[in-house]
C-alpha cells in the first residue's frame, strides 16, 4: 500500500516509522530538516513541500496513494491537505484535528472537509487517561472484540503478590493469559517457568472482568476509583471531567482563569468545579488532596504537570496521571514519581496506525513503541489456526506468538493447550515485533 | 611496578557493525567471481586462480561477518562501512593478480602494481601498470576480471548491496549518499531498495544493450575485431565510465563505426541515471528540462568543438610528426569527439594516441579531467553539477555587487537551493583542487627521489586522472602508455587518491578526524 503522510513531527515520523516496514510511505514537510532527517533515519521518501499545496501533492504521486494521513500540529492544515488531495485522486484520507468542534462536526457528516477519519487527539487524550483511571496500576490499557477481551500492561512493584513467582504460579486467574514480559527493553515470552520480577512490566489479555480483578491484586488497597481531581481546564480536561461524569463519578476540577471556570461549570453540571491556583499548598490542604486517588495534570505546559502531580502526590495523592507534550518528557516523568504520563502525540500516532493496520486485521495495539502489538482476528479457512487444538498450531507459528483470548459468538473462551479454534472465532494474539510479518500471513 | 594506566579507548563508533557488514559485501563478491571462473574454463587457464579468489572471499567475508551478529548503521558507521569497503574490494580484487603473476613474468606479479590495477578497477579509474598485452601474459580470465571490476565499481559496489541485502534498508540512504557521485542523494521511490534497484536495472539494461551493438556490428562486418570476447569486455567498462581494455591500443584497435557507436554511450555513463528512470516513467521532456543535463550537454559540445577546431587548422597535431596525414573532416570530429567524451565523462577510452597531439589541445584535454560527469553518473572528478552551481553563484556575487541588498537564492530546476549546500560544494572543489596541487608536488618530489625525471605535464596529468578517476594521463602515461615508471610510494599514494577521488574525498578525510571517533 502506498501511504502519504503531511507532517514529519512527532506524530508523522511515528507513524512513518511504523509503517515503513510493510507499506511504501512517502512523507512531506515544509521544514527542511526534519525531512533530511526521516529521509535517513527511516526507510521512506521524505519530501520537502507544503501539504497543502497541488503541486507538491502531485509530486508525491498522491493520485496513486491508497492512504494519506495528515498528521501536522494544526488542525485547519490537516482538513485542508486531505480536501486538496482528494481533488486530484481518491485516497483514503485522515486527519489529525485538536478541536473537538471539527470532530463533531465531522461525525455529523462523516466524509466532511474530504476527511475519511478524524482522529480527535484531544478527545482520544482524554478516553486514554479515563481507561487507565478504571485499572487501578495499569499503565496501558487497551479493547478488543467489541469490549469482551482486554489487554493491559502493568508495572510490578516488589511487595505485589506476583512479583518472584514462576508463571505457573502467578497463574491463578481465570481466562487470564500473561502475554508476554518486558524487562531491561527485551520482549520475553513467558514460558511456565519463566519468573516475573520486581520491575518487569507484564502484558495480560483476558477478560475484562478478569483483568480488573488481576489489576485489584496488584494494588489491593486501591479497590475502586472515586476521588478523582483534575487540574487544569484544558479541552483534554474539560473532556476527562465529561466522560468520568459519564460513568457516574463527580470528578473535582481546577481551573485557575475566571471566565473559563465559569464556562466550565456551565458545561459540566456533574463536576464541581474550583476556581484557583492548583499549586496553591493552602487551597489543596482546604480540598483535602490526601483522600484523592487519582490526580489528573492536565494543564497546557509539562513544566507545570509535573510540579502538580509530584505536588499532589507528595500531599498524599494515591496516583498521579500528568499530560506530557514533550514525547522525550515520557520517561523523565515517570522515573521522578508520576506514575502514568500520557503523550497526547504518541496516542495519536498509536491511534493512526492502528487504524492503518486494523483495515487487515480486526484491531492492533502497539505495545512500548513497535516493540510488540496485539491484534485481533477473525479466523478463517487460510488460518493455521482453524480446527485445530492450540498446542499444534502454535508449533507452526514464530516464537513471539502468544494467543492471548478467544471470543465465540459474543462470548469469552480461555485459550489453553487443547482448546480447538473454530471458523469465525475472534483470535486476541500477542506478536513480538520480530514475528509479527511473519505471524500476520499464518494467522 | 606501578599498575598500568588503562589504555581503553573510548570509541564513539561502533566498527564492528561496519566491518560486519563489508564483511556480508565481501562474502557476495564470490558471486561475480564465477564469471572470470566460467571464462578460465572456457580458455583452460587460471582456473585455480579464482577458485583460490573465491576461497579466499569466502573466508574473509564470513569471518568479518561474525564480528557483530545484529549490526546497526548509524551516520559515522556508514561512512566507516563505505570507506573500508572500497578498500577491503580492491584488496581482494587484486588477488587474482598476484596468484596469476607468480610464474610469469607479468608486472601485475607485484603486490603494489596488483593493488594499484585493482584500485585503478573498482574505482573505474582505468590507469594501467600492465607492461604487456599479451594473452600469454595475462589469460582471458584476468583480464575478463579486470574489467569486471570496473563493470561492479561503476553504479557501485554498496549500491549494489543496497539494493540486494534487506538489512541495510534503514541506513540505507546514508550508505547510497556517502558512494554515490554527486552532492546529495536521489530517492527516486519510497524504498531505498528499490531506488538502488532501479540504478542497476539501468545500468545493467544499457550494458547489454552496448553489447548486442558491438556484437550485431561484428557480425554484419563493420567491425571485424569486436569478436565475442572484446564485445564483451568493453560495454563493462563503457558503462561505468572505466576505460580498461584489453586491447593495448584501447578502441584505436576497432572500426570507425565501433568508435562513434561508443560515444553515445559513454554519454549516457556520465548522465544522471535517475533521468532514465523519470523518463521511463513519464516525464519524457525530463532531458530538455533538467539544468544539469543541459549545461553537460553544452560543456561536451562546447569543449569537442575547440578540439575539432584545433586539430583541423593543424594546430592539434604535433608539427614534428611529418607521418601524421592532414586530417579529414571525418577523422577529426570523431578524434575530437571520442577524446573529449572520454575525458569529460571520465571513461579514459582513446581512439587516437593524443600524446601525438600538440600540447595545446593535450592541455584542453587536461583541463577537461576537472569536469566529470552528472550526480548519480558513473563518472568521477569534481562533477558538473557541482560546476554549475559554482558558476550560477558567481554570478550572484557579482549582482550582489551591484544590487548589495538583493535576496537572491541560487537555483537548479527552479528550486532554490540550500546555502549549507552552496557551501559544501564549494568546500568539495576547494579541497579536490588542494589535493590536486599538493598531490602534484608530492608525485614530483617522489619520483625526483628516485632520479627519474618528470615533466610537470605528466606530474599534473598523474594526478589529476587519478583523483578524478579518469585514467589516461599526458606524457608517458597517454593513453598507450602505462603508470609502471613510477616509484612504488607514488604508486601507492595514486592508490590513495583513487580511493579518496571514487568516494568524493569527505567519506574517507571524515575518517582521518579525531571527532568521528571520538567525540
Amino acid at each position: 500500500m502506498r501511504v502519504v503522510i503531511v507532517g514529519a513531527g512527532q506524530v508523522g515520523s511515528n507513524i512513518a516509522h511504523s509503517l515503513a516496514g510493510s507499506h511504501e510511505v512517502v512523507v512531506l514537510d515544509i521544514d527542511g530538516a526534519l525531512v533530511e532527517s526521516l529521509q535517513y533515519g527511516a526507510d521512506v521518501l521524505a519530501i520537502e513541500g507544503d501539504g497543502t499545496e497541488l503541486e507538491t501533492l502531485v509530486d508525491a504521486n498522491v493520485d496513486e496513494a491508497d492512504l494519506l494521513i495528515a498528521s501536522t500540529d494544526d488542525d485547519e492544515t490537516n482538513m485542508v491537505a486531505c480536501g486538496t488531495a482528494k481533488t486530484i485522486g481518491d485516497p483514503f484520507t485522515i486527519a489529525r484535528v485538536k478541536d473537538t468542534k471539527f470532530l463533531n462536526t465531522w461525525r455529523h457528516s462523516e466524509g466532511a472537509f474530504g476527511v475519511d477519519f478524524m482522529v480527535g487527539t484531544n478527545l482520544l487524550t482524554a478516553e486514554t487517561i479515563v481507561r487507565v483511571i478504571g485499572l487501578p496500576a495499569a499503565s496501558d490499557v487497551e479493547s478488543f472484540a467489541e469490549g469482551s477481551v482486554q489487554m493491559a500492561e502493568f508495572t510490578i512493584d516488589p511487595e505485589t503478590p506476583v512479583a518472584g513467582q514462576s508463571v505457573r504460579e502467578a497463574d491463578r486467574w481465570d481466562s487470564l493469559t500473561f502475554a508476554a514480559i518486558l524487562r531491561d527493553g527485551d520482549v520475553i515470552i513467558p514460558a511456565g517457568d519463566t519468573v516475573i520480577e520486581a520491575g518487569d512490566e507484564v502484558v495480560v489479555i483476558g477478560s475484562p472482568k478478569s483483568v480488573r480483578e488481576f489489576a485489584n491484586a496488584l494494588s489491593p488497597d486501591i479497590s475502586g476509583v472515586n476521588n478523582v481531581l483534575i487540574v487544569g481546564g484544558s479541552d483534554i480536561g474539560y473532556h476527562i471531567a465529561r466522560l468520568l461524569g459519564d460513568r457516574g463519578l463527580s470528578p473535582r476540577l481546577v481551573e485557575q482563569e475566571h471566565g473559563r471556570a465559569h464556562e466550565l461549570a456551565e458545561q459540566l453540571p456533574g463536576t464541581t468545579v474550583l476556581q484557583s491556583d492548583a499549586t496553591d499548598r493552602e487551597f489543596l490542604d482546604r480540598e483535602h488532596v490526601e483522600d484523592v486517588d487519582v490526580v489528573v495534570a492536565a494543564l497546557d505546559s509539562d513544566e507545570k504537570n509535573l510540579l502538580t502531580s509530584l505536588l499532589v502526590t507528595r500531599m498524599g495523592a494515591d496516583r498521579s496521571v500528568a499530560i506530557v507534550d514533550n514525547g522525550d518528557y515520557v520517561p523523565l516523568f515517570e522515573a521522578v514519581g508520576v506514575d502514568v504520563a500520557v503523550n497526547p502525540r504518541e496516542a495519536t500516532a498509536e491511534e493512526i496506525t492502528r487504524f492503518t493496520l486494523e483495515r487487515h486485521a480486526e484491531n492492533v495495539a502497539i505495545i512500548e513503541s513497535d516493540r510488540a502489538e496485539v491484534l485481533e482476528i477473525e479466523v478463517d479457512e487460510d488460518s493455521v489456526l482453524v480446527d485445530r487444538p492450540i498446542r499444534e498450531s502454535i508449533a507452526d507459528l514464530p516464537d513471539g506468538v502468544v494467543i492471548g483470548a478467544i471470543t465465540r459468538n459474543g462470548s469469552f473462551v480461555t485459550p489453553r493447550g487443547d482448546t480447538v479454534v473454530e471458523r469465525g472465532d475472534h483470535v486476541v494474539a500477542f506478536l513480538d515485533a520480530e514475528s509479527i510479518d511473519a505471524a500476520t500471513g499464518l494467522l | 611496578m606501578g599498575t598500568l594506566p588503562s589504555l581503553r579507548l573510548n570509541l564513539r563508533v561502533d566498527w564492528r557493525s561496519s566491518v560486519s557488514l563489508v564483511g556480508t559485501v565481501l562474502k557476495y563478491l564470490a558471486v561475480p567471481l564465477l564469471f572470470p571462473l566460467l571464462v578460465s574454463l572456457y580458455y583452460g587457464a587460471d582456473t585455480f586462480v579464482f577458485l583460490a579468489t573465491i576461497g579466499i572471499t569466502l573466508t574473509v567475508g564470513f569471518s568479518l561477518e561474525h564480528l557483530e551478529s545484529d549490526p546497526e548503521l548509524g551516520a559515522r558507521e556508514a561512512f566507516l562501512m563505505v570507506a573500508v569497503t572500497w578498500l577491503a574490494v580492491a584488496l581482494l580484487g587484486m588477488i587474482p593478480y598476484v596468484i596469476a603473476g607468480l610464474d610469469s613474468t607479468s608486472t601485475l606479479g607485484d603486490p603494489v602494481n596488483a593493488l594499484f590495477e585493482s584500485m585503478s578497477g573498482f574505482t573505474t579509474t582505468g590507469a594501467t601498470v600492465m607492461g604487456s598485452f599479451e594473452f600469454s601474459d595475462h589469460s582471458h580470465a584476468l583480464l575478463i576480471w579486470r574489467q569486471l571490476t570496473q563493470w561492479l565499481g561503476g553504479m557501485g559496489i554498496v549500491v549494489l548491496a543496497v539494493a540486494i541485502l534487506p538489512e541495510l534498508s534503514v541506513g540505507g540512504a546514508q550508505l547510497m549518499d556517502a558512494e554515490a557521485p554527486g552532492p546529495g542523494l536521489e530517492k527516486l521511490t519510497p524504498r531505498i531498495a528499490t531506488t538502488a534497484r532501479v540504478l542497476w536495472m539501468a545500468y545493467f539494461g544499457f550494458t547489454v544493450l552496448l553489447f548486442l551493438i558491438l556484437y550485431g556490428l561484428h557480425h554484419a562486418g563493420y567491425a571485424p575485431e569486436m569478436g565475442l570476447y572484446n564485445a564483451m569486455a568493453h560495454p563493462l567498462t563503457t558503462l561505468p565510465t572505466g576505460g580498461f581494455s584489453p586491447e593495448a591500443r584501447s578502441i584505436e584497435a576497432f572500426s570507425a563505426v565501433v568508435q562513434w557507436v561508443i560515444i553515445p554511450f559513454m554519454v549516457v555513463a556520465g548522465t544522471n541515471f535517475a533521468l532514465f528512470w523519470r523518463a521511463i516513467t513519464g516525464e519524457y521532456d525530463v532531458f530538455a528540462r533538467d539544468d544539469e543535463f543541459r549545461f553537460y550537454a553544452g560543456v561536451i559540445a562546447s569543449v569537442t568543438a575547440i578540439t575539432t577546431g584545433l586539430l583541423l587548422v593543424g594546430h592539434g597535431i604535433a608539427p614534428a610528426l611529418d607521418a601524421i596525414v592532414p586530417a579529414s573532416i571525418e577523422s577529426s570530429i570523431r578524434s575530437a569527439t571520442f577524446q573529449v567524451v572520454s575525458i569529460v565523462t571520465t571513461t579514459g577510452y582513446a581512439s587516437v594516441d593524443f600524446e601525438l597531439w600538440d600540447p595545446v589541445a593535450q592541455y584542453v584535454l587536461l583541463f577537461a579531467m576537472f569536469i566529470g560527469g552528472s550526480a548519480g553518473s558513473t563518472g568521477g572528478a569534481i562533477k558538473i553539477v557541482r560546476w554549475l552551481v559554482i558558476v550560477k553563484s558567481l554570478k550572484r556575487e557579482l549582482f550582489t555587487t551591484v544590487h548589495p541588498d538583493a535576496v537572491k537564492p541560487v537555483r537548479l530546476g527552479g528550486r532554490a537551493l540550500d546555502e549549507r549546500a552552496v557551501r559544501g560544494i564549494y568546500a568539495f572543489t576547494l579541497i579536490y583542487l588542494v589535493i590536486f596541487f599538493v598531490g602534484t608536488i608530492v608525485i614530483m618530489i617522489d619520483s625526483a627521489r628516485i632520479g627519474e625525471v618528470l615533466e610537470i605535464r605528466e606530474g599534473l596529468s598523474a594526478v589529476a586522472a587519478t583523483l578524478g578517476n579518469v585514467g589516461p594521463g599526458l606524457g608517458d602515461l597517454g593513453p598507450m602508455g602505462n603508470y609502471l615508471g613510477f616509484p612504488w610510494t607514488s604508486k601507492l599514494f595514486m592508490i590513495f587518491l583513487m580511493w579518496v577521488g571514487r568516494l568524493e574525498i569527505f567519506p574517507v578525510f571524515v575518517l582521518l578526524t579525531v571527532a568521528f571517533w571520538r567525540s
